[in-house]
């Protein structure tokens, strides 16, 4: 077990943290407090919160602090962990080690010296790390620049390898925009593709996707977990249908990985899309899973030096694969835990809020992951309700929150009424997020709903029992 | 996006005393509601929705706008711009109140050019609600 920053005194496991050199004048070599458990299990349960609790020592006066404290000037509960997630510690450590002259800077791909050598051990390393967590092999994994890249490499990649065979793709309507937008692109150059519907609870049901097929169908593309609503797909069941259809099956399991069990030796999949920076890695990396029995071949899309098996050309970033590898590593060791805290949260905040007036659960409720919760508030819009959780950030499917001036095209895409969909919030939890937080935000949540139903004219006629339906509005 | 400080003082100060910042309602029954004239503009589907309403009295046979009061769902600059609009409306003859334009609320807010169209809603509201009243003096 990794016992790091943990040390034993008389019988009593402490969390020990090195200062950093700045500031030893003041703190001294290194801080300690005790964990107060006598078993390790349990020390390593409460090592993350006291580590935070000691860092936050080192916020006053040190000059990188400073610079974060003037871009975060409150203290903002973070509910958005479902747009990007703070990177662990442990993984920022690893990823210091691979950038100096003293660390592993070397290009992986230079197999002459041994700054090359070591660049490519750490890589091959990260990439075990990850086929671990997916129980694949190492060699199906492909590093790219993030879960964007890897849904344009694994559709466009497929499309135009098979298109010989046939020139027509299957999707959803509630698929992330790196899927929808590729769509819309090879719909220009010619292929045909079937926006599936989703049923009202936001799932892709199986019948619908075996009914969509067609003789020229090469690829299926679905997401795991939906990123607006946090509904799981049944990709096992899916993936049996495109098996035996000879159809591609790609799965974009940007939100899922290290979240919840994934098994692709068990799983039809052929394709599957990554992302570090969703499960506490850095921004800019990601993977794609090539399965190599039966054979998946793609067309690259960037040319080049030859990396990956010339799949996908470029310099290897020592620094972001190790982060990435780490970060997957961190999340099979956590995820039973995060898990069950996850729910947890997400029960504290349903269980507060069920009882109001008018409030609407987004998706399925069974079958979907705990870390995102989306709820429409009627009669409240939901970037105004944003500014009042000010000390709170999250997110919302309201049109005012989006460049385009447009409801959630997920929401929509539900059966929601637009009202509904600007009235919605999500809400995404993750490994920092502490109990109080949730519990702090229900009463807000509760306070800021009813005070601004009380400036709503909506909620004045629902009150007067007035039908908002029959309204012709100006 | 980030709002101008003026939206968000707006905005926090309706949500924090509704009242003081003349947020509520006449309705049929109450004393003086026939001289009350209201607007209702925007729709749900859109999200903004504003209904200002507008209390006159005749002062030297010209009608003056003694008191107003709103309701509005919608963004934040959507709620602040209303609270600037009823600031503005007080004391105003319905002639002088006519004249309002949307660009005045943009001006004093500093709303982004993404959310002009909340000023507009306002502008728009005030024009419903002097006809409302024209149209109630009319039946009289």
């Amino acid at each position: 077990m990794d016992k790091k920053y943990l040390f034993k005194r008389n019988n009593v496991w402490w969390v020990k943290l090195a200062v950093p050199l700045h500031l030893r004048d003041k703190l001294g070599f290194d801080l300690r407090k005790s964990t107060g458990e006598k078993t390790l299990d349990k020390a390593l349960l409460k090592r993350d919160i006291i580590l935070n609790d000691l860092k936050s020592n080192f916020s006053e006066g040190s000059p990188e602090s400073s610079n974060i404290k003037s871009i975060l000037p409150r203290k903002t509960t973070y509910f958005d962990y479902a747009s990007t997630t703070p990177v662990d510690e442990r993984v920022i450590d690893k990823m210091k080690e691979c950038l100096s002259f003293e660390g592993a800077f070397g290009n992986s791909g230079s197999r002459s010296h041994i700054y090359g050598w070591k660049a490519e051990e750490l890589v091959e390393e990260a990439r075990s790390n990850v086929s671990n967590l997916l129980n694949c092999d190492p060699r199906e994994i492909i590093w790219t620049s993030g879960a964007t890249e890897s849904d344009n490499l694994a559709i466009k990649g497929a499309s135009y390898f098979y298109s010989k065979k046939g020139k027509h793709i299957i999707t959803s309507k509630i698929e992330h925009k790196a899927v929808l937008d590729v769509c819309r692109q090879l719909e220009n150059e010619s292929y045909e593709v079937t926006y599936l519907e989703p049923n009202k609870n936001g799932l892709i049901t199986p019948e619908a996707v075996q009914e969509a097929i067609r003789e020229d169908t090469v690829l299926v593309s679905l997401m795991h977990i939906n990123n607006e609503i946090g509904v799981i797909n049944d990709i096992r069941s899916i993936g049996k249908i495109t098996r035996e259809n000879g159809i591609i099956f790609h799965v974009d399991a940007a939100q899922s990985a290290g979240k919840i069990q994934i098994d692709l030796t068990d799983l039809d999949v052929d394709l599957m899309s990554f992302s570090a920076h969703k499960i506490y890695g850095p921004k800019g990396i990601g993977a794609l899973y090539i399965r190599r029995k039966p054979r998946v071949r793609l067309q690259p899309l960037f040319h080049g030096g030859g990396q990956e098996r010339g799949i996908r050309a470029g310099t290897l970033p020592t620094h972001q694969i190790v982060g990435m590898g780490e970060a997957f590593k961190l999340a099979k060791e956590k995820m039973d835990e995060d898990y069950s805290n996850l729910s947890k949260y997400r029960d504290i905040l349903w269980n507060g809020l069920k009882d109001m007036e008018e409030v609407y659960v987004n998706g399925a409720q069974d079958n979907s992951f705990p870390g995102i919760f989306n709820m429409s508030f009627n009669f409240v819009e939901g970037e105004s309700l944003i500014m009042a959780l000010k000390n709170i950030a999250v997110s919302s499917g309201s049109a005012c929150t989006s460049a385009s001036l447009e409801p959630s095209y997920v929401l929509r895409a539900l059966g929601r009424k637009d009202e509904l969909a600007h009235s919605s919030i999500r809400f995404s939890f993750g490994r920092f997020t502490r109990e109080e937080e949730v519990r702090e935000t229900v009463n807000l949540v509760k306070d800021s709903v009813n005070r601004l139903r009380e400036i709503s004219p909506l909620w004045e006629m629902y009150q007067d029992g007035i039908d908002l339906d029959k309204i012709v509005w100006a | 996006m980030a709002y101008s400080q003026k939206v968000v003082d707006k905005f926090e100060e309706t949500l924090k005393n509704p009242e003081g910042a003349s947020v509520g309602r006449w309705k049929p029954g109450d004393k003086d509601f026939h001289r009350v004239g209201t607007g209702i503009v925007g729709a749900p589907a859109c999200g903004d929705v504003m209904k200002l309403q507008i209390k006159c009295e005749n002062v030297d046979g010209t009608n003056k706008i003694v008191d107003a009061k709103f309701k509005t769902y919608g963004c934040g600059s959507a709620i602040a711009s209303s609270g600037e609009l009823i600031d503005m409306l007080k004391g105003k003859t319905l002639e002088e109140a006519q004249k309002i334009s949307n660009q005045e609320i943009v001006d004093i807010l500093e709303l982004p050019a993404i959310k002009i169209h909340c000023s507009v809603l306002a502008e728009e509201a005030i024009h419903r609600a002097i006809d409302d009243f024209k149209s109630l003096r009319n039946n009289d």
